[in-house]
């Protein structure tokens, strides 16, 4: 990988290393721990499809610049959507604010490699280069496949949204470095409409970092829209859920989604310092059955949650969470890091230069273990089968997580049997994982769709999961 | 700041984009000023402050049977970077398809509207330490409430203020003045062991409208305390006591289905319902665009359209969607002026302030008119599909005996359908609490299924 990254940047607004070390000077002149910039620049352009037609077409340039600025466990920031030297200076003054006291006189030089020792998604062509009739074109022929596949699809929803997104981050322990990130995903949503007039929907959806021209090809995308298709008429069928605590046993893949809420954000190292997770000071601990291994791995070429470097500049790494039921890790960032006297983990990451850094996931999922799925579903006397997830939530203090499935079976003398709705399973983090008695040897990670919210920030993700068996959960169904 | 200035960003994004072909332009222009802070304990956990501005530019080409669209934006408001983006937006819609519903609306525009008392320019002059002393002020009162509060998330309060400019070719070009305020706090109480978070938020347009820091860090205390010693409770079918905070959720939820564009496209539960019963006769919705000091009041709506009070649900009975021109223009109606968008969103449709009138009841009194039941203070999770009106959602509050909340509860659900829900609505409080622009009493359900042990 070049520095074209930083070429981009210097050339673009002028600013040159002089520039960058004169800010951070500004932000040091009061006594700090910590001082750094964050440039942005990025394009995203979504098309949408609804009726048959591409209907609009929207492209968004975003640019901006901010600066923080850390003072023990305080943090001053301040951003602006002008990228020059006096917007800087004045940002620095504004962050500085945080520290009363003055610092002494310190330069600092910034210098590095600039660009990560990694290219973790190298794409020739950036997705929002692609002429704008070439996504049109692909929306169409969703469009035209997904309706000669079954009459009763009565409605089609399709979209094509791709970013990229260029990133350099300055600090003053001298830190230079600048990443380019693509990032592409289509949906697919259906709605189905049974004899009876019962109108169902079915979505799905994929994507990660990598060429546009990687979902262009049909087995791709017609995977996807098949999935919709599928799921909608599944759903047509599905009965009401059955209400109480029961077995469950999730599919592989999206259902990782549960580590994301029932463990990964109590793992984060903000809500450890401040001693608000249901997980604080449990290191060493078990929290999860033997044999339950979760990782957070921002590393894996290509994927939705993967990053090159993370929003403050740290590598990203696999960072082992549970090893064999065993608490052993947590997500960091750089100043609850420090605080907490451990190394960053690459999970600094913020949803726009407009917001501070947080610790976030990458792609967290489960490795596999040695069961037979199959085997896994036959044990199960009276439970339910989850396969598709919608959305997710977790209260950290508390442990209850909570997540809904949009496909699910009842499972009946070991068999999967008939198809129910709206099923959400609700369970505490600390306590649900301990219960698992079976890890199918079938891990698989998303489709690339995910989106993780926090504190208001949104920011794109991976979960994975193999097939597993979790005794216990409160199933939220309708059904006594 | 460089940069054209609003009044002619918009007229020369709307200049630009026509001379190059477009039939019809439309942009706005929004700025704001924010600055936000936390204070957690006795620290300062941070402070940003931000100005920012975007530019949203919406182009329409003409073709056989329709117009094309597209809308592009930006933060660049240098003088060729609009020109550019003028000329990209125009090229971006002729690669769309023609759709005969699409374009500007050509009258209705908002003239004259009464003072919504949506600023106080004085906030303006508000230091941020000022600022800083009400978050400290509420994190304080939290953590004298109990013994059992000896940490928290932190107390946070912040300031947005906008001024927004619309124009359009159709003839309108206008602008406002807005802030919004809000704080919050958010404890985290402990006993043997176990945790519970709550929080509590204030918010207005207008400083002095928030209500007493002491006052929300105390209430956000309670809540967490009282949540103290949580269980489940059997799985059951029995009458479930909204509290204001959740049952504005339920409105929310209810209020995507009431959206044009779920209506036209058959993805609302609602959709053929139309004049028809929908709710108890205790259920009345209102959305009424000039609440005076109203967190979703605004002069006029995202296409310039004017706003103002409609009944959505009367006693009941389905009155009327929420639309936009686009939507309307679909279903054969009139716009209701719930356009809403930002610089970088085409209209969609949002409720302005939205809510369900309050009953007689207080919310005590509801709980205390429950013999056995289920008083709900916290709903997570996503469980609700607007087209089939399924509700299947993660819950906590306190368990109900006898009319009195006697343990609290949480890692539960609560199901049913939202049609049935609304019918079954049996008790309405006359308490109600803005926090945003969406605002219920407490409700109660007469009957919905708790999934617990």
């Amino acid at each position: 990988m070049s520095d074209a990254p930083l070429a981009l940047f210097r050339s673009r607004f002028g600013l040159d290393d002089r520039q960058l070390e004169a800010a951070i000077g500004t932000a040091l002149e009061r006594e700090v721990d910590h001082a750094d910039l964050f440039f942005e620049l990025s394009t995203s352009d979504a098309v949408v499809l609804e009726e048959g037609i591409v209907k609009s077409g929207d492209r968004h340039l975003g640019q901006g610049v901010g600066v923080r600025v850390q003072s023990g466990e305080r943090q001053g920031y301040a951003h602006s959507d002008e990228i020059s030297l006096e917007s800087l200076t004045l940002a620095a003054s504004t962050a500085r604010a945080i520290s009363e006291r003055p610092g002494g006189a310190r330069s600092v030089a910034v210098a590095g490699a600039g660009a990560p020792v990694r290219d973790l998604y190298p794409v020739a062509t950036a997705p929002t280069d692609v002429p704008v009739g070439e996504k049109v074109a692909l929306l169409d022929a969703v469009d035209r496949y997904v309706r000669q596949r079954d009459p009763r699809i009565v409605q089609v929803m399709a979209s094509l949204v791709t970013q990229q997104r260029h990133v350099m981050i300055a600090a003053s322990d001298g830190r230079l470095v600048a990443d380019v990130q693509p990032l592409v995903r289509i949906n697919v949503q259906v709605i189905a409409e049974g004899a009876d007039g019962r109108r169902e929907v079915g979505y799905q959806g994929a994507g990660g970092r990598f060429e546009l021209a990687e979902l262009v090809r049909p087995e791709r995308w017609q995977a996807v829209a098949d999935e919709a298709v599928r799921l909608a008429l599944v759903n047509l069928e599905a009965g009401p859920c059955p209400a109480g605590t029961m077995d469950v046993v999730l599919g592989p893949g999206w259902p990782g989604i549960l580590l994301h809420e029932a463990v990964g954000h109590g793992l984060e190292g903000d809500f450890n310092r401040k001693k608000t997770s249901a997980f604080s000071d449990r290191l060493g601990q078990r929290v999860a059955a033997p044999g339950v291994t979760v990782v957070d791995d921002g590393t894996l070429p290509g994927r939705r949650g993967s990053l090159n470097v993370d929003d403050e500049g740290t590598p990203t790494q696999r960072t082992v969470l549970i090893a064999d039921g065993i608490l052993r890790g947590y997500l960091q960032d750089r100043l609850n890091a420090r605080l907490m006297g451990m190394e960053p983990t690459g999970n600094g990451r913020r949803e726009s230069y407009a917001h501070l850094p947080m610790p976030r996931m990458t792609n967290t999922f489960m490795l596999a273990g040695q069961d037979d799925p199959e085997e896994i579903v036959r044990s199960v006397q009276r439970g339910l089968y989850a396969v598709t997830f919608g959305g997710g939530q977790v209260d950290i203090t508390s442990g209850k997580f909570v997540f809904s499935a949009s496909e699910a079976y009842r499972i009946e003398d070991g068999r999967i049997t008939a198809p129910v709705k709206g099923a959400t399973l609700i369970g505490n983090g600390p306590e649900a994982l301990q219960r698992i008695r079976g890890i199918g040897h079938d891990l698989a990670l998303d489709r690339g769709v995910g989106t993780c919210g926090k504190d208001g920030q949104s920011v794109p993700v991976g979960v994975g999961l193999p097939t597993v068996r979790i005794d216990g959960l409160t199933v939220g169904g309708t059904e006594g | 700041m460089s940069g054209l200035p609003p009044e002619e960003a918009v007229r020369r994004a709307i200049e630009r984009t026509l001379a190059h072909g477009a039939h019809s332009a439309d942009a706005l222009h929004v700025e704001s000023d924010a600055v936000e802070a936390r204070v957690r304990g006795e620290q300062i956990d941070f402070v940003t402050q931000a100005r920012e501005r975007a530019l949203g530019i919406r182009a329409f080409v003409r073709g056989a049977s329709g117009l094309r669209s597209a809308l592009t934006s930006t933060s660049d408001l240098a003088a060729d970077a609009v020109d550019r983006l003028a000329e990209d937006t125009v090229a971006l819609a002729r690669a769309t398809a023609e759709d005969a519903c699409a374009g500007l609306p050509e009258e209705g525009f908002a003239e004259h509207w009464p003072d919504l008392a949506l600023l106080d320019p004085d906030d303006r002059r508000v230091t941020v330490e000022a600022r800083i002393a009400g978050a400290r002020e509420a994190e304080a009162a939290a953590r004298a409430v109990d013994p059992r509060i000896a940490n928290s998330e932190g107390s946070e309060v912040g300031s947005t203020f906008l001024r927004v400019r619309y124009a359009s070719s159709a003839g309108f070009d206008g602008g406002y003045e807005a802030a919004s305020h809000f704080l919050s706090s958010a404890p985290v109480a402990s006993e043997n062991g176990a945790m519970q978070y709550d929080h509590w938020v204030t918010a207005a347009r207008r400083m002095g409208d928030l209500e007493d820091p002491a006052r929300v860090g105390r209430r956000a205390a309670e809540r967490a305390v009282g949540l103290l010693g949580a269980r489940r409770v059997a799985t059951c079918e029995v009458p479930v006591v909204f509290d204001a905070t959740t049952a504005r959720s339920l409105l929310g939820n209810l209020a995507s289905c009431l959206s044009g564009y779920a209506i036209y496209r058959g993805s609302s539960f609602l959709a053929r319902r139309l004049g028809e019963p929908v709710a108890s006769p205790l259920v009345t919705v209102v959305d009424d665009g000039h609440r005076p000091g109203g967190l979703g009041s605004k002069p006029f709506d995202g296409e310039g359209q004017s706003t103002g009070r409609r009944t959505v649900v009367d006693r009941g009975r389905l009155e009327g969607w929420m639309l936009d021109c686009y939507s309307a223009r679909k279903l054969g109606l009139s716009t209701t002026g719930n356009a809403s968008r930002g610089p970088g969103s085409a209209p969609g449709v949002a409720p302005t302030n939205l809510w369900i009138e309050p009953g007689d009841a207080s919310e005590a009194e509801l709980v205390a008119d429950t013999p056995r039941g289920l008083l709900v203070t916290g709903l997570f999770g996503h469980g609700f599909n607007p087209v089939t009106g399924d509700f299947s959602r993660g819950a906590r509050g306190f368990w109900i005996e006898n009319g009195r909340a006697v343990h609290p509860v949480d890692e539960i659900t609560v199901a049913g359908n939202l049609g049935d829900m609304l019918a079954a609505v049996d008790g309405v409080a006359r308490e109600i609490h803005w926090f945003g622009r969406v605002a219920a009493p407490a409700l109660r359900v007469a009957r919905m299924t708790v999934a617990g042990s």
